[in-house]
């Protein structure tokens, strides 16, 4: 399950003094094939050629302190905290960058060993500004963690107390106070190998060395796709989400204002992580008792605008392919990509301008649902929709640019009001004392409570296009999804590789059922077509991606592609508890596909609300004129240089 | 520039490129046993043996790799590799072509200090004269198969480019950091291809080495230390200059040569050095004892040496690459106690502290740079506690 690619070296465009490199190592009499020997405080173990001190260590259970270290990361070997002597050499070795190829003997906590580590320590405290009771990481805050490991209990170096940088809140998602910076990279890492993105450098040099964006501009200025992936693997509290939770409580204690919240899959999968739960442990209904004890008027599933924009962007796909394949236009704009991760759509608009037209240009879950619930909702309840706070629960800190993009008005209003991350929402709790795991289940409400399995997918990468698969199969070919694939599960679009294709014949086709009467006759002209559809997740995928359909790849053969921002889809997100890892994600997405299962209606196009709002509300079906104006948007065009 | 030893090897007369004309008739294989057998170490400041360098860099399975000529000469009080490039580019050219036979490389490249940016137009005019006369090119001297060519790629002013893998990252356009290592250069260096880094004095040695043979090189100096080195001699003297020494003088044989008999303490090695003080001017200048790239700051009586500690950790605190702690911080809290100690507040377990976060620095940095860098700062305290603990609670 784990095949997740951290990086590949053709196209990663990190630093080459911080990342590892092949080692072509000498054959050795004491390696046997491809293993070498080595010792590690007495224990000895055999392992590949190339593996690092640090990896060789955990196989023993010997553990090694770290910090710049990162899962999902190229290894720097530049804070020196997991430092290790290594017989015969004068200098101590950074455990986490150093390959073993030739047969080593390792000591993990010698006399010198331990001075130097807590003196890095202690520089690092020396230049920290450490503000540990009103820091948002305090108690999961990895510098913390490694002084009270190291035994700090004085600033031998001192502590700076003075600011040297301010804090920059220009960015709606991402709110970064670099007198909290350890200079550990792992945000450049993340940015510039991971996402392939390239926002974050270090600037400088010296002790004047800083993190900086290109001519240091405040971050909601230059080409941050919003992603969070850098707050996720930050290990003190300099980087952060921009946090709504003061403003939310506000309107929860105003008695004018109507909240509701909706939740989306992914924070469901990982919110008890913050509560002492193993990662993957469901928590949906105890979280909507949670909510509702936190004061939210309504709770509802974003599920249920999962399910409209398959619809939508569904209905919109084969409406290209039926212009593509009947009219012969050449500019149906295919492939189509998903538009639904507001950090990959920043970064095509800022990356790939001249392919904005293969966006779908349905909204967002979180955008549909604000929309539906400040018109459609308002209406039902007699609400007047000035007096709604519709606040989206997302695993994600792009959403809350997303919220905030100034076309997503079509209500008359801020279709959505905050986006708030995981994190946030359990501290909320925490807050108002909720004790999330040990509370009883308790449903959606009415009237978006139904919610199908297609729509919980779309939290892990490959959802999206299983959902829209199950509901054009049905739709097209007139079978059940359950004839070809078992149990519904569209194993071939799931998993964690970075990218992966898929072709699907369509043998049969079948008439076409009344919802889209009004926009085909029939489905004949996809009969013994193939649909070739691609899934992506990260930008750094997305970027290969891109360039091959840039370069005429067999991507631009694709017909559908979805495309999500951040690495293992909204599971991963950059809202999500911290820490994360390839395993942590493997084991939220274990839980989605768990609760997809326990779903009866499992597919989009089945889902009772969902056909209920097009009967009584949007009318003309999918795509038709009230949809267009109210669950569809357009793109702006970016590009990527800066003034 | 200043001669005053009759067994010099770089300066003497002779006849020009006999050394890579030798090359040109010996098999690559004999050419790497020469340089080892004549004991050459790296002039840089290392010390690395160059043979053994030129052997990894040959053996490593590579189509194309590359000679870089290490000419980023940053270390404060050193220029005699300036001296070299502006005197005897020649002699350098020969050696980087010599290089280039040896560990299968066609390409070559002068990474040029930036402050050097004057000689650019000096050195690659050199490089024009020797292609036109068939000492660099296609088919050196009529050998076919020897194709080696020489660019000048200009620093920028960042000292830790002088270290091999942060002017390598340089090179390739990025910040100049150092890498990790393993790999080394040799294996995996400029573009992922083998890469032989060498100091210019080496290459010019290298040179001269093939030219005399390996045995009559290592005749000069001691075994450990084989050859001639040039040294930038600068500070309280009377005769600042470069100067040609057989490796293992002692400091005060070379104080004398100087004018700088008064001395109360020499800075060997520049501001990565050691500072010995005047009871150790019997210490010889050797890779085994005090070590040096050529840097020999000469500090008279009346020099305060705190003064000196404030200058060099001044020069680090700005110069780290600001990548790893121990440097990037370490440096800052040195310079800070310094501070301290200048003004008469700093306590004795504070600056034992200090020294004892210095070993930490040379011990658990990445590179040289944070390795060396609290040298002068632990040498100065050591040898002149009472001058600097006199000011304390005076």
């Amino acid at each position: 399950m784990n095949t997740e690619s951290r990086m590949n070296p053709d196209t990663s465009r990190a630093p080459v003094s911080q990342k590892p490199q092949v080692v072509n190592a000498r054959a050795d009499e004491n390696a046997v094939g491809a293993q070498v020997r080595v010792s590690i405080d007495g224990q000895e173990i055999k392992v590949p050629l190339g593996t690092t001190i640090l990896d060789a260590a955990k196989r023993l259970g010997v553990h090694i302190p770290t910090l710049c270290h990162h899962a999902d990361l190229c290894s720097a070997g530049l804070c020196r905290v997991c430092v290790v002597e290594v017989e015969g050499q004068r200098a101590l070795q950074a455990s986490c960058a150093y390959p073993i190829t030739s047969p080593l003997t390792i000591k993990t906590h010698t006399r010198k060993v331990r001075n130097a580590r807590r003196h890095i320590v202690d520089l690092m405290l020396s230049e920290h500004v450490g503000e540990c009771y009103t820091c948002s990481r305090s108690n999961n805050c990895e510098l913390q963690s490694l002084a009270k490991e190291m035994g700090v209990v004085n600033f031998r170096f001192g502590q700076r107390t003075e600011r040297r940088h301010q804090t920059d809140t220009s960015s709606h998602s991402v709110v970064r106070n670099m007198d909290k910076c350890v200079l550990c990279r792992r945000c450049v890492r993340t940015c510039i190998d991971l996402q392939e993105v390239g926002v974050l450098e270090a600037c400088h040099r010296g002790s004047e060395t800083t993190i900086e964006t290109f001519r240091d501009k405040p971050l909601g200025e230059v080409v941050c796709i919003n992603c969070g992936q850098c707050i996720n693997r930050c290990p003190t509290g300099a980087l952060r989400a921009n946090d709504p939770t003061e403003e939310i409580w506000r309107h929860i204690d105003n008695p004018g204002k109507h909240v509701v919240i909706q939740t989306a899959p992914a924070p469901r999968a990982a919110i008890g992580e913050c509560f002492g739960c193993a990662p993957g442990t469901p928590m949906t209904f105890e979280m909507n008792s949670a909510l509702r004890l936190c004061g939210f008027d309504k709770v509802f599933d974003t599920n249920f605008t999962a399910d409209l924009t398959i619809l939508e962007e569904g209905t919109e796909l084969l409406l290209r392919l039926h212009r593509a394949l009947v009219q012969g236009d050449r500019e149906a704009a295919l492939p189509q990509f998903t538009s639904c991760s507001p950090g990959w759509v920043k970064y095509l608009e800022h990356f790939y301008p001249d392919y904005i037209p293969n966006l779908s240009s349905a909204k967002s879950p979180q955008q549909m649902f604000g929309a539906v619930i400040k018109t459609y909702y308002a209406q039902l309840h007699e609400l007047d929709p000035k007096d709604i706070v519709t606040v989206a629960l997302m695993p994600c800190s792009a959403k809350k640019f997303e919220c905030n993009r100034p076309e997503m008005v079509d209500s008359g209003f801020k279709d959505v009001d905050y986006g708030l991350t995981t994190r946030e929402l359990a501290q909320m709790f925490k807050e108002a004392g909720i004790d999330l795991p040990n509370l009883p289940h308790s449903d959606f409400d009415d009237p978006f409570g139904s919610a199908t399995g297609s729509g919980v997918i779309f939290g892990a990468t490959g959802g999206v296009m299983e959902a829209a698969l199950r509901t054009v199969i049905e739709v097209v070919c007139g079978v059940q999804v359950e004839n070809l694939f078992d149990h519904a599960d569209i194993i071939p679009v799931r998993g964690f590789d970075g990218i992966r294709y898929v072709e699907l014949p369509i043998r049969e086709v079948g008439p076409v059922i009344p919802m889209f009467k009004h926009l085909v006759g029939d489905w004949d002209w996809l009969k013994g077509a193939t649909l070739k559809v691609a899934v992506a997740h990260g930008t750094a995928n997305a970027k290969k991606v891109m360039d091959d359909i840039k370069a005429g790849g067999r991507f631009s053969e694709c017909h559908f592609i979805e495309f999500m921002g951040c690495p293992g889809g909204c599971i991963g997100g950059g809202g999500q508890p911290i820490p994360t890892s390839p395993e942590i994600r493997a084991a939220r997405a274990k839980a989605i596909y768990g609760e997809d299962r326990s779903y009866k209606i499992r597919k989009s196009h089945e889902n009772p609300a969902v056909l209920e709002l097009y009967e009584k509300f949007l009318k003309e079906g999918p795509c038709g004129h009230l949809s267009h104006k109210l669950l569809h948007t357009h793109y702006t065009a970016r590009g990527a240089f800066m003034a | 520039m200043s001669l005053k030893d009759h067994s010099s090897i770089l300066f003497r007369e002779s006849r020009p490129d006999e050394g890579l004309r030798k090359a040109v008739g010996m098999k690559r294989v004999d050419i790497i046993t020469a340089v080892r057998e004549s004991g050459l170490k790296g002039r840089g400041g290392a010390g690395f043996p160059t043979g053994v360098k030129w052997n990894f860099a040959a053996l490593a399975q590579d189509t194309v790799k590359y000679v870089v000529c290490n000419a980023d000469e940053g270390e404060p009080g050193t220029f005699k590799d300036r001296v070299l490039l502006s005197e005897k580019a020649d002699l350098v050219l020969e050696g980087m072509a010599i290089a280039g036979r040896a560990i299968g490389a066609r390409e070559g490249i002068i990474y040029l200090r930036g402050e050097y940016d004057f000689m650019r137009r000096h050195l690659e005019q050199v490089i024009a004269s020797r292609e036109a006369a068939h000492l660099l090119g296609e088919s050196i001297l009529g050998l076919d198969g020897f194709d080696f060519t020489v660019r000048v790629h200009m620093g920028a002013g960042a000292y830790v480019c002088g270290e091999e893998t942060a002017l390598i990252e340089s090179l390739e356009g990025h910040r100049g950091e150092p890498r990790n290592r393993p790999p080394f250069p040799v294996n995996t260096g400029y573009l992922g291809h083998p890469t032989c880094v060498n100091n210019v004095e080496t290459l010019a040695l290298a040179a001269r080495v093939i030219a005399l043979g390996a045995e009559a090189f290592a005749k000069v100096g001691p075994a450990s230390s084989t050859g001639t080195k040039l040294f930038s001699v600068s500070g309280d003297c009377a005769r600042p200059g470069v100067y040609e020494f057989p490796m293992g003088i002692s400091i005060e044989d070379l104080l004398r040569e100087v004018g700088g008999e008064e001395a109360k303490a020499v800075q060997v090695g520049g501001a990565s050095g050691t500072c010995v003080p005047r009871k150790a001017f019997t210490r010889r200048l050797a890779f085994d004892d005090a070590s040096t790239g050529g840097s020999i700051i000469v500090f008279g009586p009346g020099r305060d040496m705190l003064r000196v500690a404030r200058n060099f950790m001044e020069f680090f605190d700005e110069e780290s690459c600001g990548q790893c702690t121990p440097c990037r911080s370490g440096n800052r809290v040195l310079l800070e106690g310094i501070g301290k100690l200048e003004q008469g507040c700093c306590s004795l377990s504070h600056l034992q502290e200090l020294q004892a976060l210095g070993e930490t620095m040379q011990l658990a940095s990445k590179c040289g740079l944070g390795q060396s860098s609290p040298n002068a700062f632990l040498s100065i305290v050591e040898h002149f506690k009472d001058e600097i603990l006199a000011r304390q609670g005076a």
